[in-house]
């Protein structure tokens, strides 16, 4: 399950980054929840943004879904500069953002939840038999096997399908940068490791993946690079290889480790500031 | 949940190989048990219902003219429940339907009546009624937030006193215009009965034959043609026998003028229950309704407008509300100040969730409202047959209603517990 891991993660990420985020600010009132952040993902790699509770990560990807625009701060998509206002323009750019509580209707079936206020027409009808289809297709791409069948209501699914109707709902759409929020916070031992070789997958498939994450495993079994953010503030983005467990630990809870990471001043004066 | 080693069967071949009459037959009985009944307990019902009255009343009750009144009597119902699946799939409730129907029928009345507007001019103030009033309701409740429940409470507190300023107190306005009144008091002739069954029958497989065959045209797991043709034939079965039994004559040997034939408002109930299946199943309106109703939340972040959908199922309702209004003064033949009130209301809600359409929103069809309408009218038709006491009665209603509604709950916790 995890062989596309150790093949994959060449040492140092090469080619145009597919986002590249450069001096990121926000506030929300007095409180500076972002300070100067950098991050670039690119094709074909995952990307875990780690942090602890407060770090930051949930409003860095509210700024690049267009949901709460970042105040200052310049944002590249495959080397253009644009601005995201909302969350249409980013989908428009190719960004999807699979949120923690995946926003799935329980009541409708898979192919319902994957075209969901993007259905396809035919006049005024639906076209079911379009949707099936494409909906099929990108599940198979994906090497899905674990869905009895389209027309099965989500609320007959597991934690681990209804992750993965998710996934495939994000990349249905030609989408070139897929943002996991805690893909595998609710699930069980094998559900979550069907979803991680489902996250490895898409990157296989040339997507950028950013997944954000608390849980270590899933960012040494999946991760080419790791982002971590301290205190709003990125402390380092490395390659997966060249950390150690402990390293990572050390750079969600200090801001560094060792030479990597925040300069110790720099890491101080930000504490005082935190509320 | 089968989480550890994923079933052999891929999701595209599922369901092709096992396409017989007796797969689709155990596919449907693991539904039931997992919750999902659909219009199984309605169809239970009337049976029943109908064998409980057959015995203890059949010469009353299984007579040709009373099957004819049956009809007349669940049509009003049937229209108003099918308004109030729309604001049910939401998770809302209308209470002021019942009241709306009453102002629709006094619209008609007094301008039909009393200022000698020509019937389809009536026909279109009352409904427009429907529309404002289903528009103002939407507003308070989507726009503003408040409770659906307080909102078309004062409705319908509003509604019926708009109603008694309208008619006047303890006034009634007899209605004389010939098609208003034909609707419930006229007959198809016995060929076009014939040929609308032919119609209904054809339409039916025509349409699901055509499903079949481009699912089946793009690759894609379909229904059996064995399957296919058994649903045809039970619908082929029902809508003669109904033909067969209204084509008979139903008066006395002894009276002199005929009476057979399909009521007018049957094909009219049949319109609309084909129309608004159409637009709750086919088109991405409807898809929206269902989500709004799963999970309101997942709808607003997939760009769906859930103020605007709401506002349309309100409005909805409303209209249709006008529309039973319009067949209740029809049957009646005039409007009162209680037109559409009294249990007429819990009559259509207790239609809809007995039909199976949830009062947790999410889960309805439009064909619930008829199937649970039947139930309604066949009560409403054979209790007071069987006894004279309205307090009985009553009783019995208020029992209907909370066994329907009792199933709607055990069904969704059984559905929770299955993970259906």
């Amino acid at each position: 399950m995890t062989d596309g891991v150790t093949s994959q993660g060449s040492a140092t990420p090469q080619g145009q980054p597919v986002l590249s985020l450069r001096g990121m600010n926000k506030s929300f009132g007095a409180v500076h929840v972002l300070r100067d952040v950098d991050l670039d993902t690119y094709a074909g790699k995952v990307t875990a943004l780690v942090g602890d509770n407060g770090a930051g990560k949930s409003t860095l990807i509210k700024g690049v879904a267009g949901i709460h625009p970042f105040d200052h701060g310049e944002m590249f998509w495959e080397g253009e500069k644009v601005e995201v206002h909302g969350p249409r323009q980013a989908n428009a750019l190719g960004i999807e953002i699979v949120y923690q509580d995946l926003a799935l209707c329980d009541n409708l079936d898979v192919v319902h939840n994957m075209f969901l206020g993007r259905e396809v027409k035919g006049g005024v009808t639906l076209n079911e038999t379009a949707m099936e289809k494409r909906a099929g297709d990108t599940l198979r791409g994906l090497s899905v096997r674990t869905l009895r069948s389209l027309r099965q209501q989500v609320s007959s699914l597991s934690g681990g399908q209804r992750q993965t109707v998710a996934i495939a709902r994000a990349v249905l759409w030609n989408s070139k940068l897929v943002i996991l929020d805690e893909p595998t916070a609710a699930l069980g031992v094998a559900q979550t490791e069907q979803v991680l070789s489902l996250v490895r997958r898409l990157a296989d498939n040339g997507l950028a993946v950013i997944l954000i994450t608390h849980n270590m495993n899933d960012v040494f079994q999946v991760a080419d690079n790791i982002a971590c953010l301290y205190l709003g503030q990125l402390a380092a983005q490395v390659d997966a290889k060249e950390v150690s467990h402990g390293q990572v630990v050390e750079l969600i809870t200090a801001g560094r480790s060792g030479d990597i990471g925040l300069q110790p001043e720099v890491a101080a004066a930000n504490v005082g500031g935190e509320a | 949940m089968s989480t550890a080693a994923p079933p052999a069967s891929q999701f595209d071949i599922q369901e092709e190989t096992g396409g017989s009459i007796g797969a689709a037959a155990r596919e449907y009985w693991t539904r039931v048990k997992g919750g999902d009944m659909g219009s199984l307990p309605a169809i239970i019902g009337v049976v029943a219902l109908v064998v409980i009255f057959g015995i203890m009343e059949g010469d009353t009750f299984l007579s040709k003219g009373n099957f004819a009144n049956l009809i007349n009597q669940g049509a009003a119902i049937m229209v108003l429940a099918m308004g109030l699946v729309f604001v049910l799939l939401l998770g809302e409730i209308d209470l002021s339907a019942g009241f709306a129907a009453g102002m629709g029928a006094a619209i008609l009345a007094t301008t039909l009546t009393e200022r000698d507007w020509p019937w389809p001019l009536a026909l279109l103030a009352a409904l427009l009624t429907g529309v404002v009033i289903g528009f103002a309701i939407a507003v308070l409740v989507a726009r503003l937030g408040i409770p659906s429940f307080v909102v078309t409470l004062a409705f319908f507190l509003g509604l019926q006193g708009a109603m008694l300023l309208i008619i006047g107190e303890g006034g009634t306005i007899p209605i004389r215009d010939d098609a208003i009144l034909s609707v419930m008091n006229k007959n198809m002739p016995v060929a076009l009965g014939w040929l609308f069954a032919l119609i209904v029958i054809g339409g039916f497989a025509a349409a699901t034959y055509m499903r079949i065959r481009s699912r089946r045209k793009e690759g894609l797991p379909t229904e059996a043609m064995s399957v296919w043709g058994l649903k045809v034939a039970a619908l082929a079965v029902v809508v003669l026998i109904a033909v067969y039994l209204l084509n008979q004559e139903r008066q006395r040997e002894t009276a002199v003028i005929t009476i057979q034939g399909i009521p007018w408002v049957v094909p009219l109930v049949t319109a609309l229950v084909v129309g608004l299946s159409f637009v709750l199943a086919r088109t991405a309106f409807g898809r929206h309704i269902y989500a709004v109703g799963g999970n309101a939340e997942a709808a607003r972040r997939a760009g769906i407008n859930v103020p605007n959908i709401k506002t349309a199922c309100f409005v909805l309702c409303s209209t249709l509300a006008i529309v039973a209004g319009v067949l209740i003064a029809s049957r009646d033949n005039s409007v009162s100040p209680t037109t559409g009130g009294a249990q007429t209301l819990l009559y259509a809600v207790g239609a809809a969730v007995i039909g199976g359409t949830s009062l947790f929103g999410g889960r309805g069809r439009v064909y619930d409202a008829v199937t649970g309408g039947l139930v309604v009218a066949v009560i409403a038709n054979g209790l007071p047959l069987v006894t004279q006491q309205s307090g009985t009665q009553f009783i019995v209603n208020g029992v209907v209603l909370l066994v329907a509604a009792s199933v709607d709950a055990i069904s969704r916790r059984r559905a929770a517990a299955t993970g259906r």
